[in-house]
């Protein structure tokens, strides 16, 4: 497919430990995609894959057609902001810019100046002297600022206080709207990102579990509640994810669509947070 | 608007209600133009995707119509058409819902009517 980045039966081990097995994923088509998984999962590693910052055991990488190893045109079409630093820690958020400018020659120095006051950020200051949070706002306006048609974001807001959190939110979806391209979200906070993407890409112990439309992830099951025992007798023979009671009362989340409900159980949608804990449990 | 994220409701299916309440109650008036897919899409965090899922639904059912290069606008006679809907949709929507709830608390039919009664006419004082 062209216009996508595909990769294709990916694994990739670290020694004998495999951190990713057999992986096809594509991202493309101008969506906004939220890679979700636990600790260890793989996010990275398939991020890192992807722009050349590791080199795959097996499989192959293509961007819009091209092959993504060793291809510096195809990789500029590419921003990870991720966790790690590439610049020294004695450059400012200015260097930032202007490095990021260099690589990246559609980057907008203007709109990163707009962001750069909405979130307060001091372009003089040294990245050893900023908080964690304004190391990460740095890191983030240089990557909507890019202007790449591929941007992964690796834990966006790591550090982030709620209003900034908001802010990069806001900013990132005015952004996607005038200037829609692929976005990957690589992040722990489901909950908070659950209404903005719109593929969900979930990885376990280096494979995909669920690659799926949001909408469709968020009706993929529901939950009821009601006495126990008529709980139980529902539950019976039934896809359940959890049980939960609180006194004679019940609360089951079920895989599926509720279809032969007697009286006295209640339906109520299921909790993203909890089908994402119950379906990355080992 | 209000969306409420942890509803059953598909996200699309309330901003398309919360489009046809503000034409309801007369904020957006027929023949004026809507807010855009961005702007509805950045103000509540919502992906844009969704937000013109939302306004396509609006526009397959004539509540909406689109300018070219301007943007979308209220269809006339939107508001008789969403009450249409809404009246049609209103059985299902709350009354059945009204009587569950009234099994459930072990009131009479004719309870639940003397209530509805009751209601009336405290809206009549008001």
């Amino acid at each position: 497919m062209n216009n996508a980045i595909e990769a294709v039966n990916l694994s990739m081990y670290f020694g004998a430990t495999p951190a990713l097995r057999d992986v096809s994923v594509c991202f493309g088509e101008q969506k906004i995609y939220g890679l979700l998984g636990r600790n260890g999962a793989g996010k990275s590693t398939l991020l890192n894959l992807i722009s050349n910052r590791l080199i795959p055991t097996q499989g192959s990488i293509s961007i819009d057609g091209a092959p993504a190893l060793e291809n510096d045109y195809a990789q500029g079409k590419i921003y990870y902001m991720g966790e790690k630093n590439l610049l020294p820690d004695t450059s400012t958020v200015r260097d930032l810019f202007r490095w990021t400018k260099d690589f990246y020659p559609n980057f907008d120095k203007e709109y990163a100046a707009r962001l750069a006051g909405e979130f307060g950020l001091n372009v003089k200051k040294k990245l050893k002297n900023l908080s964690t949070g304004y190391l990460t706002i740095a890191k983030l306006i240089a990557a909507l600022a890019a202007n790449t048609p591929y941007v992964f974001f690796d834990e966006p807001v790591l550090g982030l206080d709620a209003n900034h959190r908001e802010l990069f939110y806001r900013e990132l979806i005015e952004n996607y709207a005038e200037n829609p391209r692929t976005i990957v979200i690589s992040t722990h906070l489901i909950e908070e990102v659950a209404d903005i993407v719109e593929q969900v890409v979930i990885l376990k112990n280096g494979s995909i579990l669920l690659d799926k439309p949001a909408e469709e992830v968020k009706s993929m099951g529901y939950c009821v509640s009601g006495k126990a025992s008529q709980v139980e007798q529902y539950c019976a023979g039934r896809d359940v994810l959890s049980i939960e009671s609180l006194g004679g009362l019940k609360t089951a989340c079920l895989i599926g669509k509720p279809d032969a409900l007697p009286n006295g159980l209640e339906v109520t949608p299921l909790d993203l947070q909890k089908l994402f804990v119950r379906l990355t449990n080992a | 608007m209000q969306f409420d994220f942890s509803s059953e409701v598909p996200l699309y299916q309330q901003v398309a209600e919360e489009i046809e309440d503000a034409i309801l109650s007369g904020a957006f008036e027929e023949e004026t133009q809507v807010p855009s897919t961005t702007e509805i899409s950045t103000t509540y965090r919502i992906n844009p995707a969704t937000v013109l899922k939302g306004m396509t639904q609006l526009t397959q059912e004539g509540i909406l119509y689109k300018k070219r290069g301007v943007g979308m606008f209220v269809s006339p006679g939107a508001g008789a058409r969403i009450l249409q809907k809404r009246r049609a949709a209103f059985y299902e929507g709350y009354v059945v819902k009204l009587l569950e709830e009234a099994r459930k608390l072990g009131m009479s039919r004719q309870e639940v009517i003397e209530l509805i009664k009751g209601g009336s006419q405290d809206e009549q004082r008001n």
